[in-house]
C-alpha cells in the first residue's frame, strides 16, 4: 500500500501527485517509469516519472485523467492510498555526452518533458525548451521549466499565450536559424512526436521520443508493449521507453494503442460507479 | 488385499461441455473412499522405484500406506515433510514421467495414481485442518530468495524451517510467479496458491511484492543490506515471437500476455478493469502445455473455434497428453502439421485470418524429433481473429544485466555449479531461470536442492 502525500490540479484535466514510495524514490531517474494499481480489481497502469524526492522517500506524478483507471486515481485525495505502485522501470533518459539539447514537450508530456530537461541540465548540458498547449487553460509547470531552461519557447496552438503555434513550428525556426542541438527529445501526443522527427530529420539531428504503449507487466514478460524500431521488435517496458525517434514506427504504434478502445468506453460506463469506491477502502 | 484393478481410480471431473465455458476447476479431486480404493493398488514394493522418480524425494509409498488405512494427516505429514507445496505439484506435476512411470504396476496396466493421491491428501488437509505451521525462530542471518515462483516458494520455506531471515522478492503485485500469472485457475484455483503464501508468512519469511530486482535494488545491493545469501528463482519470462509479417496486428499476442491478462488479472470476472480481447476464433501457435492453456483459456472466454496450431504432428506434441486430452475434449481443434507464415489484417489493423502451410515430418534433427518440412504450395487461410503465440520463453536479462560477475549461457540461462551456486559467491539460482522453461516440480527441485546449498554455504 502505497500512501498518496500531496494532491494537486494542475489544470482541469491533469492531475500531480507525491506518492510515498522509498525505495522507488531511492532509484529512480528521468525517463523511468512506474506501473500503479489502485485496488485489488484494478488494472496494471504505466506512467512516466514526473519527479522524485530521495530524501522524503516519494515519488510524484502527473497524469491526465483520461481513461478508466486516471480518472478514478484523480478521485482520490492526500491520506488516501493506493494498492500497488512499482519501479523505477525502463532506462533512464540518456544524458551522457550531449552538450546541447533541445527538450520538447506536449501537453501532459511536459510531465515528463521536465525531469528530462533537469537531468540534462544536471549533466551540464545547455537546455532549450519548447513546450506546446492546446491554450493558455491548460499551461502547466511553465515556472518550472523556466527554472532549468537556458532559453524557453512557450507555444499555443490558439495564440492565447505565448508564441501562437506548434512546436514543430518554432524547432523548424530554431533549427533553421543554425541552432545546432546533439540531441532532441520529444515527449507527447504521438502525433506531436511524430512531426517533431519529421522536422529534424532534414537537419539530421538525433531525436529521442517517449514512447507509451499498452503494457501489463512492464518487466519484459507480456511483449504487450512491442514497438517496431528499424524494422525490430522491442519491448518498450525493457529497452525503452526512450527510443530513436527517427527509426520508429508511429503508425504501428497508434494503431496498436487503440486496441481496446471500444472496450476502456464500455468498462468506463459500466464500471462508473465502482470508480467513486476505488481506492477507498483501502484506507487503514 | 490390494486393488488388482488395472486402471486408476478415475478422478472426477466437470462436464467437458459445461467446464469449457467456466473457469472452475477441471478436475474435482478423489472422495476419501476413491482415495483408498487407489491407495489400495500400492503394493509396497520393498524397493521402491516410484521415490527415485521424484525431484523432491517424497517418501510414496510411506504416505500411500497411511492413505490406505485412512490416517489423512499422517500422509500429509508424511508428504510436507519433504515437499514444500503439495497441493500444487498434486495437480501440476508431469507424474507420468516422474513418479509412476517407475511404478511396477504401470508394467502390466496403468501405474498407481500417485499425483491424485498427493493432491487428495493436500486437499483434504486444507480443507480439514489447514493448520498454519509455527513461526520458527530465526537464527538472524538474513537470506534474500528472488522470485515467488514454484522455486522461490520451496527455497524460501525450506530456508525459514532451517531458522534463516528469509524475505522473497516477487516483481509483481501478487506472489506465486508462473502459478498465478500462468497457469489458469480451472487447473490450479489461485485460493490454493495464496494459501501457501500464507503458510510462508506463518512461517516467518517477509514477503515483498512489487520489487523488481535488477531495478529497485540489485543483487549487490541485497548484499550490501545485509543479506549473506541470494537464491534467484525469477524464472524464463521473456516471450519470443516467430518475426513473421503481421504480428504486430492488433490481436496477436503473445501467450505470457493473454494469460496474464485472463490469470493474474482476472479478465475472465466482469469486475476486473483489465481487458482482453473478445474473440470468435482463436489460433494458438505452439504445442507446449502453456499453448494448452492458452487454447483452453481462449474456449473459456467465449470463442467459437480454437485452433492449436503446430509444426510437428500431435504425436510430438511437448505438452502433456493429459493437457491434450482435456484441450479435445473441450473442443479444441488440432491443427497439426501446419506453421504459419503471415498473419493478415484489415483496414483497421486487427487480424482478419493466418496464412499456414502445411508440413510433413522429414528426417529427425538434433533434438531427435523429425524435422517438419515445408509442403510447396499448401497454403492455406485460416479463418481467425486473434493469434496468441506460445513459442516459449527465456529467461528475463534484469538481474544478469545489472549483476556484474553473473554468468550465463548462449540462452541467457543462468550457469550454476553442482550446488546450484552462480558463478557470484553467495548467489544461488534454481528453475527455469536456470534451465530455461521447464516444469513446476524441476524447479521446487532445485529451490530445495538450493535451500540445502545456501545452509551448508553459511555454515562453511
Amino acid at each position: 500500500m502505497y500512501k498518496i502525500v500531496r494532491k494537486k490540479d494542475l489544470n482541469a484535466a491533469v492531475t500531480l501527485m507525491e506518492i510515498e514510495a522509498p525505495f522507488i524514490a531511492k532509484k529512480a531517474h528521468a525517463g523511468q517509469f512506474i506501473i500503479f494499481r489502485i485496488d485489488e480489481q484494478g488494472e496494471r497502469v504505466p506512467l512516466t516519472i514526473a519527479g522524485y524526492d530521495r530524501e522524503k522517500g516519494t515519488v510524484t506524478i502527473i497524469f491526465q485523467k483520461v481513461g478508466f483507471s486516471t480518472i478514478a486515481l484523480g478521485n482520490l485525495n492526500e491520506g488516501d492510498y493506493i494498492r500497488d505502485f512499482v519501479g523505477p522501470l525502463g532506462k533512464p533518459t540518456h544524458t551522457e555526452g550531449i552538450k546541447h539539447v533541445c527538450v520538447v514537450g506536449g501537453g501532459v508530456g511536459c510531465a515528463i518533458a521536465l525531469p528530462s530537461a533537469a537531468a540534462f541540465k544536471e549533466a551540464g548540458a545547455e537546455v532549450d525548451v519548447i513546450v506546446g498547449f492546446r491554450s493558455k487553460d491548460i499551461v502547466i509547470l511553465e515556472d518550472e521549466f523556466r527554472a532549468v531552461a537556458d532559453n524557453m519557447y512557450l507555444m499555443t496552438d490558439d495564440g492565447s499565450y505565448g508564441e501562437h503555434g506548434f512546436v514543430t513550428v518554432k524547432l523548424q525556426q530554431l533549427l533553421e536559424q543554425g541552432k545546432k542541438y546533439d540531441a532532441v527529445l520529444a515527449i507527447g501526443p504521438i502525433p506531436m512526436m511524430k512531426f517533431v522527427c519529421k522536422t529534424t530529420e532534414p537537419f539530421g539531428v538525433k531525436t529521442m521520443v517517449s514512447l507509451n504503449p499498452i503494457m501489463i507487466d512492464g518487466t519484459g514478460m507480456c511483449g504487450g508493449c512491442r514497438v517496431t524500431v528499424g524494422g525490430e521488435t522491442k519491448f518498450a517496458c525493457v529497452d525503452g521507453p526512450e527510443f530513436d525517434g527517427h527509426q520508429v514506427d508511429f503508425a504501428e504504434l497508434m494503431s496498436r494503442n487503440g486496441t481496446y478502445c471500444q472496450r476502456e468506453k464500455e468498462v468506463t460506463e459500466t464500471h462508473a460507479c465502482r470508480m467513486e469506491t476505488m481506492g477507498k477502502a483501502l484506507i487503514p | 488385499m490390494p486393488n488388482m484393478s488395472l486402471k486408476k481410480t478415475p478422478m472426477p471431473e466437470q462436464d467437458p461441455k459445461v467446464r469449457a465455458r467456466n473457469f472452475q476447476e477441471v478436475s474435482l479431486g478423489y472422495t476419501a473412499e476413491q482415495a483408498i480404493e487407489e491407495a489400495n493398488r500400492c503394493l509396497k514394493c520393498k524397493n521402491p522405484k516410484c521415490v527415485t522418480g521424484c525431484p523432491v524425494n517424497i517418501r510414496i509409498p510411506d504416505f500411500i500406506a497411511k492413505v490406505q488405512e485412512g490416517d489423512f494427516k499422517a500422509a500429509y505429514e508424511i508428504i510436507s515433510s519433504t515437499n514444500a507445496l503439495p497441493a500444487l505439484s498434486g495437480r501440476v506435476c508431469p507424474q507420468e514421467s516422474q513418479c509412476e512411470c517407475h511404478c511396477v504396476r504401470g508394467i502390466k496396466g496403468e501405474p498407481v495414481a500417485i499425483g491424485r493421491l498427493e493432491r487428495f491428501c493436500a486437499d483434504w488437509y486444507r480443507e480439514n485442518i489447514n493448520a498454519m505451521p509455527e513461526k520458527v525462530e530465526n537464527n538472524g542471518t538474513k537470506v534474500a530468495v528472488v522470485g515467488s515462483g514454484p522455486a522461490g516458494l520451496t527455497a524460501a520455506s525450506d530456508l525459514a524451517k532451517k531458522g534463516y531471515a528469509v524475505t522473497m522478492f516477487e516483481a509483481l503485485h501478487t506472489a506465486g510467479g508462473v502459478l498465478v500469472y500462468g497457469i489458469p485457475e480451472f487447473r490450479l484455483p489461485k485460493a490454493i496458491v495464496a494459501n501457501e503464501v500464507k503458510k510462508l508468512e506463518a512461517l516467518g519469511v517477509e514477503v515483498m511484492t512489487n520489487m523488481v530486482i535488477g531495478r529497485v535494488l540489485t543483487i549487490d545491493e541485497l548484499f550490501d543490506m545485509g543479506y549473506k545469501a541470494v537464491f534467484v528463482g525469477s524464472g524464463a519470462g521473456l516471450p519470443m515471437f516467430m518475426n513473421i509479417p503481421g504480428e504486430a496486428l492488433k490481436g496477436v499476442m503473445s501467450a505470457n500476455e493473454y494469460l496474464t491478462r485472463t490469470n493474474l488479472m482476472k479478465a475472465y470476472d466482469p469486475a476486473a478493469d483489465t481487458p482482453v480481447i473478445q474473440s470468435k476464433a482463436v489460433a494458438v501457435v505452439g504445442g507446449g502445455n502453456v499453448a494448452m492453456d492458452a487454447a483452453r483459456c481462449a474456449m473459456r472466454l467465449g470463442a467459437e473455434h480454437v485452433y492449436i496450431v503446430y509444426r510437428r504432428g500431435e504425436a510430438e506434441m511437448p505438452a502433456r497428453l493429459e493437457e491434450v486430452h482435456h484441450a479435445k475434449e473441450e473442443g479444441i481443434e488440432l491443427k497439426t502439421l501446419c506453421n504459419p507464415v503471415e498473419i493478415l489484417g484489415d483496414e483497421n489493423g486487427r487480424v482478419r485470418g493466418m496464412k499456414c502451410v502445411r508440413m510433413e515430418l522429414g528426417e529427425p534433427d538434433a533434438s531427435g524429433r523429425r524435422r517438419p518440412v515445408e509442403i510447396p504450395g499448401s497454403e492455406f487461410i485460416l479463418d481467425v481473429d486473434t493469434v496468441v503465440m506460445s513459442l516459449g520463453t527465456s529467461p528475463n536479462p534484469l538481474i544478469r544485466s545489472t549483476t556484474p560477475g553473473l554468468d550465463t549461457n548462449r540462452k541467457g540461462c543462468l550457469i550454476v555449479d553442482e550446488n546450484e551456486m552462480t558463478t557470484r559467491e553467495g548467489v544461488f539460482a534454481g528453475g527455469d531461470a536456470v534451465t530455461g522453461a521447464a516444469t513446476v516440480i524441476l524447479a521446487m527441485g532445485a529451490g530445495k536442492k538450493a535451500a540445502d546449498a545456501i545452509h551448508a554455504f553459511l555454515n562453511k
